[in-house]
């Protein structure tokens, strides 16, 4: 098995800094998950170097940053970069409308496992807001998207 | 062309499918889960991995270090004065109040010692500085700069200069996550200052409110009143200010009274907050893992 490339790595540092950046409350809610979108993205386009595993470490980092029960964002994140190496091959074919719904329903199922673990450990039941990143998620898709088809070629010469 | 190079990949992955890989790291995951949170017995694993994720929560600190340096070196000659007048008009008022906290305290040992009570616990404070980091937006959670290399550990309770902050629920090498009283999931044992009553004080998840939900009716509490930690539980130092009773409604046809509680520390301004050893750490630390073993 490959490891994924050394630019997977600082892009991933980059995404956990952003995702603790700190922010007024009425923000934060807003806060698109940026370890998945990174997942995603490099999983859609590098699947053979990026993927299960590379979702695993990104998710349990996360964990760690966070201070959440340790494998629940890693369990939700290795979800995430498993179905998007499975369906990679549709998904980069997809018009950008419909991969922003791929996207979006990554996002969501993210979203949904976490929400479902927080149930079983008995934690607090978050109201509507907790769907918000979602929204915002997919609109930084698509500059991330395209910044990522920029770089592909270049990362793919190393 | 036969030759297979670099460049000519295959189209399928090769490898363990994604599949099985899938489902052994979810079978990872969930082995870590229930050892985080039943057992707790994952603090190694997190403070190993940590070190890892400390440069980054570092970085993203770096900005606002620098942006609060750069503005206190130049600050003007006339701000730094009235700055310098308003603190020593306040510690001439301290001072004032501490004369007068001598003599009380001189008392309270007197009558103690007439009444036979255990003795009032020695205290120790280490001041730490809170992060610029933000961990999630529905828990109220902060990270500090002490960790167990300062002797900070589990459990310890975490004051500002007006009250209760909170308490450390993970003590890492160089820092620690702490839970605030607001968070919905911490509770707090307090009585009222004025009469003695001990109740509960649950976080609202809101950093302006506390809830107060186990009081009957007919409980004696009226706005205003000073909610002060009780000590009962041995996680908080017995005295400390938690909150001020700001709303009270009393419906007939409930058990319980709606109480709401202003916070007493500034939980959300600020940037040091005092980490406090009181009793012996040792007996309280004992406490903390029998709490986790039950």
């Amino acid at each position: 098995m490959r490891t994924p490339p050394w630019q997977f790595w600082l892009s991933l540092g980059v995404a956990l800094m952003l995702s603790v950046l700190p922010l007024p409350y009425d923000y934060a809610v807003w806060n698109p998950d940026w370890v998945a979108l990174v997942v995603i993205c490099w999983a859609l386009h590098y699947p053979r170097r990026v993927g299960v595993g590379a979702a695993w470490v990104g998710g349990l980092l996360l964990d760690v940053m966070q201070g959440t029960l340790l494998g629940s964002q890693a369990m939700a994140m290795t979800l995430v970069g498993y179905l998007t190496v499975k369906f990679y091959l549709r998904i980069r074919v997809f018009p950008l409308g419909q991969q922003a719904a791929a996207v979006a329903m990554f996002l969501a199922l993210y979203h949904f496992v976490l929400f479902w673990i927080e149930g079983v450990i008995g934690g607090p039941a978050p109201g509507l807001d907790r769907w918000y990143a979602i929204a915002l998620g997919v609109v930084a898709w698509v500059p991330l998207q395209a910044a990522f088809r920029i770089l592909w070629p270049r990362i793919l010469k190393t | 062309m036969a030759i297979q190079s670099e460049q000519h990949r295959p189209l399928l992955l090769r490898g363990p499918s994604p599949g099985s890989r899938f489902l052994l790291l979810w079978v990872v995951c969930i082995l870590l889960m229930v050892l985080d949170h039943q057992q707790n017995q994952t603090r190694n694993v997190r403070a190993a991995l940590s070190v890892a994720t400390y440069p980054l929560q570092a970085l993203v600190n770096l900005p606002f270090t620098v942006g609060s340096w750069v503005s206190q070196s130049l600050s003007s000659r006339n701000a730094l004065l009235s700055e310098n007048e308003a603190l020593r008009s306040q510690i001439l008022q301290q001072q004032f109040q501490l004369q007068k906290l001598d003599a009380l305290q001189v008392e309270n040992t007197r009558l103690r010692e007439m009444m036979r009570s255990a003795a009032e616990v020695a205290e120790r404070i280490l001041v730490a500085e809170i992060r610029s980091v933000d961990l999630d937006p529905y828990r109220h959670r902060l990270v500090i700069n002490k960790g167990s290399r300062d002797g900070a550990y589990t459990g310890q309770a975490i004051l500002d200069a007006y009250g209760v902050i909170g308490q450390i629920t993970s003590a890492e090498p160089l820092s620690s996550q702490a839970i605030l009283i607001t968070d919905p999931s911490h509770a707090t044992p307090v009585e009222i200052n004025r009469n003695g009553i001990r109740t509960v004080v649950l976080g609202s998840g809101d950093a302006r409110e506390l809830n107060l939900p186990f009081l009957p009716n007919s409980t004696d509490i009226q706005v205003g009143d000073l909610l002060v930690t009780s000590g009962l539980g041995g996680q908080f130092p017995p005295g400390y200010p938690v909150g001020v009773v700001s709303e009270v409604l009393r419906d007939s046809g409930k058990n319980f009274a709606t109480v709401r509680a202003r916070p007493s520390a500034q939980l959300d301004r600020g940037r040091q907050v005092l980490l406090v050893w009181f009793g012996e750490p040792q007996r309280v630390r004992q406490e903390n893992e029998e709490e986790v073993q039950e």
